[in-house]
C-alpha cells in the first residue's frame, strides 16, 4: 500500500476545522472494525475519524508505505510499472484507491472574478476567523456548501448562497437518522447495474446534511431562517458582475419532489415491514421557501462580497495514471471497480458497486468483490 | 409499463441520446431566422432552414412571423410584439417537455394548458428610467394538466420539463449575443 502522506491523509489535510462526518458513528464501519464508543448516533470529528482509520491500519496490519508519492503508473508486460518518489515497483495487479475527491472543482469563470475578492476552496478553508471581514458568497448548496454557509453566517458575516441542483434531506425522519432509513430500507443496497442512469447516480451531489450533536436539519429553509440569502446557480461573470440563473424555483421543486418521493418509499417499506410501532408517524416538511425576489446579479466590485468560497464539488486526480482508462470528463472507466485494463482495479469511488459505495460504509462489500475478481485474475493468468 | 399515447416518439429521442453520446459533432445544431423590415415597427421574420446531424436541414414548410406593436404604442398592430414571442417560445418548449416526459414516464395526458404572464416595466425601453431593465422583470407560467397521474407526479413532470427546456435555460441564464452589421 502506497500513501503519499500519512494514514488517513485526506481526513488530516483536506477538511476544515469544524468538520464532522455526516454519517452516524455506527455507520462508519471498516472490515472487522465497528464503532464501539458511547455515542453510536453521533458524528465523528476529523480527529476521531483519523484515529479510527489509524486504528484500522494497525488492526489490519496493512503494509503501508507512507510518505511515498505515486508519480506514474504504466502498463508493462502483463502487469504495471509504478514509479514513486521512492523508486519503482513492478506489479501484476494494481488497485487504485487514491480517492474520488483529490481536487476541488471550480468553474472556469472564476478567472473573471475581480482580484479584490478573495477566493477559497474547501481545501483552503479552515474556519470563518481566517476570512477577511465582510460578505461571503458561498457557491454550491450540497453538504460542504450548506455547512460552510451556516458556519460563516453564525460568525456574523452576511452570506449569499448560490444554489444549483441539490439533494434535500431532513437529518432525522420519523425519529431515526435519515441515513438509517437509507441503509435499512435497502436504498443503499441498490446495485450499480440496477441503477437507471448510472452516470447521473455517480455524479449526484452530496446530500444537504450536517453531523451535529443536536442532529439538526440543515436544508435551505434552515439557512434562510438564519439569514442566509439564496440566489440561483452561478452562470457567469460579466463586467465584474456575477450572474445567477433565474431558475431557482425549479431547483427547489426538483429537490422537494425527490425528497417527498424518497420519504414515500421509506413509509412504504416501513409499512410492509410492520415497523409502525418502532418508528414515529410519517412526517412531511414545508416546501423550500422561495425568496420574494432572488437577485440574479451581484456586483463583485461593490465591496459587498469580500470572499468567495467554491463549494462546487471535487474530482479525482489521475494525472499520474498513464494507462488510457480515463474518459474525456476525467472519470475512470470501470465496471464495478474492474477497470478497463487487465489487472487494474478501483475502490472508493461513488456508486462503485452499489449506492453504499459512496460512503465509508460501502468499502467492506466492495473490497471483497473487487478483490475476488483480482484473485481470480491472478489465478487464471499464472 | 402501460402503453400511453401522447404522440411523442420517445424511443427515437432515447435512441438519439445514445447515438449522440458518442457522436457529439452530430449534436451541433444551428437554428436560423431572417427578418425584413416592413414599415414602422412592423417586420416579418422567416424561418425555414437549419443545420443539424451534420448537414443542412429544412422545415417541411417555411414559417413567417409578423411582429409589430399594439395601438397603445401608436403602432399598427400587424403582429404580436417581439417580447411576446419569448412567451410563445417558452410555452411551446415547456409544453413539449411535459408531453415528452409524460410519454417517457408512461403517463397518459388528456389536456395540457398553460397561461403565461411576463411583467414588463416599459420605462426601461423608453429610456425613462435607467434603473429599469429593458426585458421582463418576472415570468409566471401556470400549467393546468389533466392526466392519469397524482398531483405530485404532475408537478414532477413540470419540474423535469423545465430542467430539460432550451427556452427556459435561454431565458434564465445569460447567453452571448453578437450583433454585427454585414
Ligand atoms: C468533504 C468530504 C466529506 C465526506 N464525508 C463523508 C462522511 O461523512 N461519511 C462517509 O462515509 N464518507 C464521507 N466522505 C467520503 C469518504 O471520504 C470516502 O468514502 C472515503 O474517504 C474513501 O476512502 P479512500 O481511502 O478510498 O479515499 P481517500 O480518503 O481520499 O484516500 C485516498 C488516499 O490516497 C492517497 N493518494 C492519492 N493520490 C496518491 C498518489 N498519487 N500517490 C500516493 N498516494 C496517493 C491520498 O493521500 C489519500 O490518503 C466524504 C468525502 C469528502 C470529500
Amino acid at each position: 500500500m502506497i500513501e503519499r502522506g500519512e494514514v488517513a491523509n485526506s481526513w488530516r489535510r483536506e477538511r476544515w476545522d469544524s468538520f464532522r462526518l455526516l454519517t452516524p458513528n455506527w455507520q462508519s464501519r471498516l472490515p472487522g472494525l465497528h464503532y464501539e464508543g458511547p455515542d453510536p448516533d453521533g458524528y465523528m470529528t476529523t480527529a476521531e475519524i483519523t484515529e479510527f482509520v489509524e486504528r484500522f491500519a494497525k488492526l489490519s496490519g496493512a503494509p503501508v508505505r507512507t510518505g511515498t508519492d505515486v508519480t506514474s503508473v504504466r502498463r508493462a508486460g502483463d502487469g504495471y510499472r509504478v514509479t514513486t518518489s521512492r523508486g519503482e515497483i513492478a506489479c501484476r495487479t494494481l488497485v487504485i484507491a487514491s480517492g474520488a475527491c483529490n481536487l476541488p472543482t471550480v468553474p472556469r469563470f472564476a478567472g473573471a472574478v475581480p482580484a479584490s475578492v478573495e477566493q477559497l476552496t474547501p481545501f483552503g478553508y479552515r474556519g470563518p476567523g481566517l476570512l477577511p471581514e465582510g460578505g461571503v458568497l458561498v457557491v454550491g448548496a450540497s453538504a460542504t456548501g450548506v455547512q460552510l454557509a451556516a458556519e460563516l453566517r453564525r460568525s456574523g458575516r452576511p452570506v449569499v448562497l448560490s444554489v444549483g441542483e441539490h439533494v434535500r434531506l431532513p437529518r432525522t425522519y420519523r425519529g431515526r437518522d435519515v441515513l438509517w432509513w437509507m441503509d435499512a430500507s435497502g436504498v443503499w443496497d441498490q446495485r450499480y447495474d440496477e441503477v437507471d442512469d448510472l452516470t447521473r447516480a455517480r455524479r449526484l451531489p452530496s446530500p444537504q446534511l450536517v453531523g451535529t450533536p443536536e442532529r439538526a436539519t440543515l436544508d435551505l429553509n434552515a439557512l434562510t431562517s438564519m439569514g442566509v440569502e439564496l440566489v440561483g446557480r452561478w452562470a457567469d461573470v460579466r463586467d465584474g458582475r456575477a450572474l445567477f440563473s433565474g431558475g431557482l424555483r425549479n431547483v427547489f421543486s426538483l429537490a422537494d419532489l425527490k425528497m417527498e418521493r424518497l420519504l414515500g418509499t421509506f413509509d412504504e417499506w416501513a409499512g410492509r415491514r410492520g415497523l409502525g410501532d418502532e418508528v414515529a408517524p410519517p412526517e412531511r416538511f414545508a416546501p423550500t421557501g422561495v425568496p420574494d425576489s432572488a437577485r440574479w446579479q451581484l456586483d463583485l466590485n461593490s465591496g459587498e462580497i469580500r470572499t468567495i468560497v467554491w463549494a462546487t464539488g471535487f474530482r479525482p486526480d489521475y494525472g499520474w495514471l498513464e494507462v488510457p482508462v480515463v474518459d474525456d470528463k476525467g472519470r475512470l472507466r470501470h465496471d464495478g471497480g474492474v477497470v478497463d485494463s487487465p489487472g487494474l482495479y478501483a475502490l472508493g469511488l461513488p456508486v462503485l458497486r452499489r449506492r453504499r459505495s459512496t460512503f465509508i460504509n460501502g468499502i467492506e462489500d466492495d473490497a471483497r468483490e473487487v478483490i475476488a475478481h483480482l484473485a481470480h485474475h491472478l489465478a487464471v493468468r499464472r | 409499463m402501460t402503453t400511453v399515447a401522447n404522440g411523442v416518439n420517445v424511443q427515437a429521442l432515447l435512441d438519439a441520446r445514445e447515438v449522440l453520446k458518442s457522436a457529439p459533432e452530430a449534436a451541433q445544431f444551428v437554428w436560423r431566422a431572417s427578418s425584413k423590415w416592413q414599415n414602422g415597427v412592423h417586420s416579418t421574420t422567416t424561418v425555414k432552414e437549419f443545420f443539424g446531424l451534420g448537414q443542412e436541414q429544412t422545415h417541411r414548410n417555411e414559417a413567417v412571423f409578423d411582429a409589430d406593436h399594439p395601438e397603445v404604442f401608436a403602432a399598427e398592430d400587424n403582429g404580436i410584439t417581439p417580447i411576446e414571442y419569448l412567451l410563445v417560445g417558452l410555452a411551446a418548449c415547456l409544453t413539449a417537455g411535459v408531453a415528452s416526459v409524460a410519454q417517457n414516464r408512461g403517463i397518459q395526458l388528456r389536456s395540457v394548458e398553460a397561461t403565461l404572464e411576463g411583467t414588463h416595466d416599459i420605462r426601461g425601453i423608453l429610456g425613462a428610467d435607467s434603473d429599469v431593465r429593458n426585458g421582463f422583470n418576472d415570468i409566471k407560467v401556470t400549467f393546468n394538466i389533466d392526466a392519469d397521474a397524482s398531483k405530485q407526479d404532475i408537478e414532477a413532470l413540470v419540474a423535469q420539463s423545465q430542467k430539460r427546456s432550451a427556452v427556459f435555460d435561454a431565458l434564465t441564464n445569460p447567453t452571448n449575443v453578437t450583433v454585427e452589421v454585414a
